[in-house]
């Protein structure tokens, strides 16, 4: 698969003598799996700016406390209730200015500050939470779909925690776990690991059972008879030859568990059993602008709009993962 | 069928004996104590007394068993008793007593029987939520429709993109939203839902309509997002299939072939969907309930977590359980009855 020319061949001049069989245009060099998937994905327009924006995000929250070194837990409260600086086109001798381009909170906090603090975290939660699930899924499919004995078990598993009442356990788990887990990890940590253990644990079983359906139909395939036949282990099999065949799944699976983890973090802050209050993440900074939301609507629009945004640019960059990454649609 | 339907029934028992273990523990395990908010002046062998008195000394398992007669054997019986004495659909059948005063599922809060506080907090969530359900379904079909006939077209790439917003915006975003835009800035809209409104003539049937139409469009927003995508999947299918093709070379008007032939096939996996994403609007339910202020199962749920409120918080989250079964098997009974190529046998 390597892009080397093709080498001269020896007996060129037994060739020219049958010239039906030169072929009339230069060959081209072979292309990889991936290039052709990048082929198609950078036709999908939705994906590739969804994916930007979501790239855009994550360095945004990354580098944002170097770009803006403004602490966003201080409080400075002959400044508070500055409007965002777009204010200033319209009303002229609004309170705002270039020092909180966002604004600040009713208690003078930076709210450009805080939503990049903000982000992170959720942004954090996310990406692990669905880490975390992808986990899970795979192995819990893997197992199910290679080892016919634990099968029947994994999967009435599986169909027993899809029929869980999802967002009333999630509810009563973390307003339950709250206080041993803050004694022991601090409140932020313990939050922390509570909020993106339970999403975790409580998102796998789509990426399970999709995975699982994968790995029935490539196992009876000639490539791992083969593979068996020279001997090679179960874990070698499942490692080597199925998990870099079923990654296409886990991918688009991956994004779906992305949005529903960001979405699910900030519905937990938003119903008041998320993280502590000084902490900001976006449905937390949401849900404690609601209250003042007529005076000063920005503040529920902001993390509002970086939430769905988010969520959406995940969504497109799922939906063009997925056309990308099928073989049947690839090329049309 | 029916023996597909009757085993199906039956296997949902010890699938829903699992999820209440499995809630019942998590309470179990759980370190709030009831007693927390007792005054430091009550000597601790009173407590210990109260405690018993709330059925807390008992080991976990008769309290799983206790609480599995009350909810399985008690209130069912409260609830015969209702329908034959009082209730005006089944009020002319012989009076039954079946319910000889023994211990019901009791709140820890207000001190009266959860199912009666479930019972008045059910019909406002059921309005909501069914309302919103029905009214999406309704938008989301001829979306879904549309957009798969005139396939790539102007109205199917705007539908691409309301369904994904649809998708991603969540329901506490929609909704403060909404309020700002049409409550705050237009006035048009009260932002909070009064359940003790009463309808009683066309003047408080209005009210009753502006004060559900927020509520209701947020909770049918992600409905059709989803229901009309499935619809657009499910037609796109079938259109290019060869019946289609059969039925307009023998003549039938365009309209027959879309709205009959093509629509009744397609409808086979929406209805599934239909049935499958009943559970998760209860759940939606939670948040919109906490931003409109509506009265329902999912804000009781809320405040009984936080009153720390275990009789109350199992009951609810086992109803919630109970819905998500009850509703799978709906929709695996109705996708066996329309589709005639499946067979459970």
């Amino acid at each position: 698969m390597t892009e080397q020319a093709i080498p001269a061949s020896p007996v060129e001049a037994d060739i020219e003598t049958f010239g039906a069989l030169v072929d009339k245009e230069p060959q081209k060099p072979p292309r990889s799996q991936w290039k052709d998937v990048w082929d198609q994905f950078r036709k999908h327009k939705g994906a590739v700016f969804g994916g930007g924006f979501l790239l855009f995000i994550t360095l945004g929250v990354v580098f944002g406390p170097w770009l803006w070194d403004v602490d966003p837990k201080t409080l400075d409260i002959r400044n508070k209730n500055w409007r965002p600086i777009y204010t200033l086109l319209w009303e002229s001798d609004a309170k705002a200015g270039w020092a909180h381009p966002f604004g600040t909170d009713q208690l003078g906090r930076d709210i450009l500050a805080q939503m990049i603090a903000g982000g992170r975290v959720s942004m954090a939660v996310g990406w692990l939470a669905m880490a975390l699930a992808l986990l899970i899924g795979t192995a819990i499919g893997v197992l199910s779909g290679y080892f016919k004995r634990l099968d029947f078990l994994l999967m009435r598993f599986t169909d027993l925690v899809l029929s869980l009442p999802i967002l009333p356990l999630t509810l009563l788990a973390v307003t339950l776990f709250r206080q041993p887990l803050n004694s022991r990890f601090g409140p932020e940590a313990g939050m922390f690991i509570l909020i993106v253990g339970i999403i975790g644990l409580t998102s796998w079983m789509q990426t399970a059972r999709i995975v699982r359906g994968d790995i029935l139909a490539l196992k009876e395939r000639e490539f791992i008879l083969a593979a068996r036949s020279i001997g090679t282990t179960s874990g070698k099999i499942i490692r080597r030859h199925l998990l870099p065949n079923v990654i296409s799944p886990i991918m688009v699976s991956a994004t779906l568990g992305l949005a529903t983890a960001i979405i699910t973090e900030s519905a937990l802050s938003f119903l008041g059993v998320g993280f502590p209050s000084d902490y900001p993440t976006w449905g937390k900074l949401l849900a404690d602008a609601v209250q003042r939301m007529q005076d000063f609507p920005e503040r529920v629009l902001l993390p509002g709009i970086a939430i769905s945004l988010t969520v959406l640019s995940v969504n497109y960059l799922g939906d063009g993962l997925r056309d990308a990454l099928d073989p049947r649609i690839r090329g049309r | 069928m029916l023996t597909f339907t009757l085993r199906r029934l039956i296997l949902s028992i010890p699938t829903l004996l699992f999820i209440s273990l499995i809630i019942f523990g998590l309470l179990q395990l759980a370190p709030g104590d009831p007693m927390a908010q007792v005054p430091l002046t009550v000597p601790p062998e009173v407590k210990q007394k109260m405690r018993e008195a709330l059925g807390l000394g008992a080991p976990w398992y008769v309290q799983y068993y206790k609480w599995l007669i009350q909810f399985f054997w008690i209130e069912p019986k409260v609830f015969i008793d209702y329908l034959t004495n009082t209730s005006a659909l089944l009020g002319w059948l012989p009076d039954t007593n079946f319910y000889q005063d023994e211990l019901r599922v009791i709140s820890w809060q207000t001190r009266s029987p959860v199912m009666d506080i479930v019972v008045q907090r059910m019909p406002q969530t059921l309005w909501v939520v069914g309302l919103s359900y029905i009214v999406g379904i309704v938008i989301a079909i001829p979306i879904g429709i549309y957009s798969a006939y005139r396939h790539y077209s102007i109205f199917d790439q705007a539908g691409t993109f309301v369904t994904m917003i649809g998708f991603s915006i969540p329901p506490f975003f929609t909704g403060p939203l909404l309020i700002v835009i049409f409550s705050v800035y237009l006035g048009w809209l009260p932002s909070i839902y009064d359940t003790t409104h009463v309808v009683n003539d066309w003047e408080s049937f209005k009210v009753q309509f502006y004060q559900m139409i927020m509520p209701v469009m947020v909770l049918a927003l992600q409905t059709t997002a989803q229901i009309s995508r499935y619809m657009r999947g499910a037609m796109l299918d079938n259109l290019n299939q060869d019946y289609v093709r059969t039925a307009r070379a023998k003549g039938l008007r365009e309209g027959v072939v879309v709205m009959v032939h093509v629509l009744r096939n397609s409808m086979i996996p929406v209805v599934t969907v239909i049935a499958l994403g009943m559970p998760a609007i209860f759940g939606g339910a939670i948040i919109t309930e906490n931003v409109f202020k509506v009265n329902g199962i999912g804000q009781l749920l809320l405040t009984a977590l936080f009153a720390n409120d275990l009789p109350m918080v199992m009951t609810l989250t086992f109803i919630f359980a109970i819905l998500i079964v009850l509703f799978n098997l709906i929709a695996d009974v109705l996708y066996g009855l329309l589709d005639p190529r499946i067979r459970y046998d």
